[in-house]
């Protein structure tokens, strides 16, 4: 199991790096953390003729407060980094709590937000949270840059909206709004391996307790991210009762995802799976809105 | 003819430069180039652990990384750990605790654990499970292994 030959670029800036993408256009791949791109290739189940490397380009790795209260990430910043930010664990409880989940050490020692969203794996935790979070993707090429909502950048599976003279250069979380709770959680076989189905709920209460924003979205149930329309409509508005969300865990279930079966499960059980964790984590979800006042 | 690269990298403290193809792994830039073979290639896609090295500090895989990345960084590897005759606190924490047996996956594990007892001196039976969770034993089986760990972490506190 060796990588086919590619030629190999190790740009130290983003100008650089988008005139080597703008001249070898889909032959070329981007090797951010690489920890999802090297296995592809060493099974050549992928054999880029170029191959752009951006581990030598500094402007793309870091963590700064924005504006609004939230937080702007470079693309190419290390889960680790983010794990261990207190920056990120102040303003975003969530993205801190995530983490740790993310594959073993060895992998976040190397992974980076950009490359984990831009392989958009619809199993991978950083996909579904982007998009639970209203996350924004900066993409830039030669001529220029957009903002893509994180709602719109996911097409298919493994596939986005990038164009292949495009790179992702940083991301945009807003804060969680006021009196909000929330939770990830997910099964897998073994801890840290993909899961078999995830969900990510975030919630607000408004001054009288009812559920006054509700989010939730699902990994590993579709080919994209799979946002739960109809179950968190039925939430709004509500008292969070365990008849309220068990009513709508059910619909989230039945009806807004849309799992496959394989190997490692068939889709009713993942439908299963994405019940019971849609519950669970819409009482945690809940109870920390509660909490927080 | 595939482009050769200039790399210049230290590894266990000694300073290499070698010229590699850029498609060349780290693992097998390890073993076959510098004659390091104490690095074991499992899966060679990221799943065992086996490979697992230090770099700049970090545990990584090295057969998810392309050697040529690690130019101007610094590598340590099992044979940067301890010698024979004079083994590393892990290595006889290993040792005393019968924490591998047949000693394919336990270069991968020695080098995560080092990372890890630094960062954090004195883990609990649940941190030390989630640190080794990267890495895939088939014989040991892991109840020796987090004896081991734990051993190790008492020997390099005193």
């Amino acid at each position: 199991m060796k990588p086919a030959p590619f030629e190999y670029y190790a740009p130290t800036t983003v100008e650089e790096a988008l005139s080597h993408l703008t001249e070898h256009g889909y032959d070329a791949k981007v090797l951010a953390g690489g920890q999802s791109l090297i296995p592809m290739m060493n099974f050549r189940l992928v054999q880029p003729s170029a191959l752009v490397d951006l581990n030598n380009i500094p402007e793309l790795s870091f963590i700064r407060p924005d504006e609004n209260g939230g937080l702007r990430l470079g693309a190419m910043t290390r889960h680790h980094h983010v794990e261990i930010d207190p920056l990120v664990a102040e303003r975003a409880p969530l993205v801190h709590e995530t983490m740790p989940k993310i594959a073993y050490s060895q992998v976040r020692s190397r992974g980076t937000f950009g490359g984990s969203v831009s392989h958009a794996d619809p199993s991978a935790e950083l996909v579904s949270l982007s998009v639970a979070l209203n996350g924004r993707f900066r993409l830039q090429n030669q001529k220029g840059e957009r903002w893509v909502p994180a709602n719109e950048f996911f097409t298919g599976l493994f596939t986005t909206v990038l164009e292949p003279d495009e790179l992702l250069v940083e991301v945009a979380l807003p804060p969680m709004p006021a009196r909000s709770g929330w939770s990830l959680m997910e099964v897998a076989r073994r801890p840290h391996d993909f899961a078999l189905v995830g969900v990510v709920a975030i919630v607000s209460l408004d001054k009288n307790n009812l559920c006054q924003q509700a989010q939730m979205v699902f990994l590993s149930a579709g080919d994209v991210p799979m946002v739960a329309h109809k179950a968190i409509e039925l939430l709004k508005g509500q008292a969070p009762t365990s008849e309220a969300i068990n009513a709508s865990a059910d619909v989230a279930a039945s009806e807004d995802i849309d799992p496959g079966s394989d190997i490692h499960a068939t889709a009713e059980f993942r439908r299963h799976l994405a019940n019971v964790l849609a519950r669970r984590a819409l009482e945690q979800a809940f109870k920390r809105a509660a909490d927080n006042k | 003819m595939q482009n050769l690269f200039d790399l210049a990298l230290t590894v266990n403290g000694i300073r290499y430069e070698h010229t590699v193809e850029p498609r060349t792994l780290l693992s097998d830039f390890l073993r076959h180039d510098l004659g390091l073979t104490g690095t074991h290639v499992g899966c060679e896609h990221g799943v065992c652990g086996a490979c697992t090295v230090l770099l700049d500090g970090q545990p990584v895989r090295s057969c998810l990384l392309f050697a040529i990345q690690t130019h101007g960084h610094e590598v340590t590897t099992i044979e940067g750990l301890g010698t024979i005759d004079n083994l590393s606190p892990i290595q006889e924490a290993f040792q005393d605790a019968h924490g591998l047996q047949c000693g394919f996956c336990t270069p991968g594990i020695l080098t995560t654990v080092k990372s890890f007892l630094e960062q954090n001196p004195n883990p609990s039976e649940d941190e030390i499970r989630e640190a080794v969770s990267g890495n895939l034993c088939r014989c040991t089986g892991y109840q020796h292994i987090v004896d081991a760990v734990k051993l190790a972490a008492e020997k390099m506190r005193a």
